[in-house]
């Protein structure tokens, strides 16, 4: 595999650029694997990769029914942080955010990692007091985080309308400086290629259709393309993780629910960080493109359509205009729907199952793409040694039996 | 774009008068102080995910106010029925008599 640099640029740009490698191979499926992971998302492909990378693990499959990365990997708003509230959480996000600083020269791809903060904003007393709580919990985690009152904001969006004329006045945020977007293919595309070159097996166009399970532990799964065994199983396929747990004959506590997002088109650069607010449902970005995104909150029922109604687009956008009255002749361009998989708490699970060998990596709900990194390594190490890894002990499927929830609501929120 | 007949108002109004209440027919533990923490756990937090036909709960929230029962397929986002709060899916129970006759399926309601 070659490396991408500048040197390999400027010695493709004499051949014209024709004799480029592929990205990565298509392997016809062995007979068997030592992991086989299902789903061929940005979780899954990071998964295979720190296996490989980190934990010796190479004989590894990742299984995927349709194209690598083309579920909610590209379906999200980019935003990557790690300002959660809970000590479990903020961990699990905060050892993301490290690898996500360090993921483009890791991946030799450049995975287009802008730290250009995020705020979430504040509308109310009540809502300023929970961000004082969340910025000062985060900082005894470690966790960069500052309250800003709404002038501050206003320096650093001077577009918005932080005027008290407002609906919903802002009253302040909360100010991440390290969070930022990336590249939400670029992500998927480098995990695949740095696997593939460790020699993972990507196979797409392959549908799980079932799970072989012998005396209560996994041996392999069944798809389109036939049986392949597995001495252990990964299964990251978001909002479709209630079907594969069906299969395997058990419940887990999640619905999946449509999510909406949409991006206007092009414009010069006006929007130079990450503007969320739980308390109006919305947030907004502005891709390198100039593309404006915007997304919200989930449509309440639920759904596996890929698409959502109407009125909640409408709902977004109308938090959307009042926060930035500038924006409200902007088109939009496109619109679409992903099938996240929520959980009651808004935390993710990370989990053995009843099944032996047989592990979820799932729940992540709206908030999925900013962990991918870290859900990756975390349930690599997992899969490698066979038993939760310390990061992943309190998210497993039996904290709704015992009662430990890790509540995010608050920080997960609106908040992707 | 949802238009739902609330079984109630008898009338056929647009999604944005309703809100989805999660699933249906949930049975709270008939003796509370005697149920496990399992079972505890599987009434609180455990919920059907199906991919096809779905029972929820809506609530005619801009409207009469009340709660009544959808059948609804998630994916098609197809409704094929709504009735009063308790009362049985008369759809989903002449499906089940009809795959007891040996019918074939009926596509509509068909799990895609």
């Amino acid at each position: 595999m070659e490396r991408y640099s500048v040197f390999g640029l400027i010695k493709h740009a004499l051949s014209y650029h024709e004799n480029w490698q592929k990205t990565w191979r298509s392997p016809t499926p062995k007979k068997e694997y030592d992991v086989v992971i299902i789903g061929g998302g940005g979780h899954g492909l990071a998964t295979a990769y720190y296996l490989a990378s980190r934990y010796g693990v190479t004989n590894v499959a990742v299984i995927e029914k349709g194209w690598l990365g083309g579920g909610n990997t590209a379906r999200n708003t980019t935003i990557v942080r790690s300002n959660y509230l809970w000590d479990e959480s903020a961990a699990l996000y905060e050892h993301s955010m490290k690898l996500w600083e360090g993921l483009s020269q890791d991946l030799n791809y450049n995975v287009m990692f802008s730290q250009r903060g995020v705020l979430n904003l504040g509308h109310t007393l009540g809502d300023m007091r929970d961000i004082q709580r969340r910025v000062n919990a985060n900082r005894l985690n470690g966790i960069d985080g500052e309250v800003l009152d709404a002038q501050q904001v206003k320096e650093i969006v001077p577009i918005m309308d932080c005027s008290s004329n407002t609906r919903y006045p802002v009253l302040g945020a909360s100010w991440q400086p390290r969070a930022g977007v990336a590249r939400h293919d670029a992500v998927a595309w480098g995990y695949a290629r740095g696997a593939d070159r460790l020699g993972v097996d990507l196979i797409q166009q392959t549908e799980v259709t079932g799970l072989n399970i012998k005396k209560g532990k996994i041996v392999g799964v069944h798809t389109s393309k036939g049986d392949i065994g597995a001495k252990k199983v990964g299964c990251v396929v978001a909002g479709n993780s209630g079907v594969v747990a069906g299969m395997a004959g058990f419940k887990l506590p999640i619905e999946s629910h449509p999510l909406q997002a949409l991006v206007s088109e092009p414009l010069k650069p006006i929007l130079d960080t990450v503007v969320m607010s739980n308390h109006v449902h919305g947030y907004i970005s502005q891709t390198d493109k100039g593309d404006l995104v915007i997304g919200a909150g989930i449509d309440a029922y639920n759904g596996y359509g890929q698409r959502g109604s109407y009125p909640t687009v409408e709902h977004t956008l109308q938090a959307i205009v009042e926060l930035f009255p500038i924006f409200s002749r902007v088109r939009m361009n496109r619109q679409w729907g992903g099938i996240v998989d929520t959980t009651p708490d808004a935390c993710p699970i990370l989990s053995a199952t009843p099944v032996e060998g047989l592990f979820f990596n799932c729940g992540w709900g709206t908030g999925g793409f900013k962990a991918t990194p870290g859900s990756g390594d975390v349930f690599a190490w997992t899969l490698a040694n066979g038993r939760a890894h310390p990061l992943a002990e309190p998210f497993s499927i039996d904290r709704f039996y015992t009662g430990s929830l890790i509540d995010e609501h608050g920080a997960a929120g609106v908040a992707h | 774009m949802f238009y739902i007949h609330c079984p109630y108002c008898n009338e056929r109004r647009s999604e944005e008068e309703f809100h989805a209440k999660g699933q249906a027919h949930l049975m709270r533990p008939a003796n509370p102080e005697e149920a496990s923490d399992r079972e505890w756990g599987d009434y609180l937090f455990f919920r059907d995910n199906p991919r096809g036909l779905h029972q929820e709960m809506w609530v005619h929230a801009a409207g009469c106010r009340k709660f009544f029962n959808i059948l609804r397929n998630t994916v098609s986002y197809e409704i094929l029925e709504t009735y009063p709060m308790g009362e049985q899916s008369s759809v989903l129970a002449e499906m089940t008599a009809g795959r007891e006759r040996g019918e074939p399926r009926r596509a509509a309601g068909a799990v895609a």
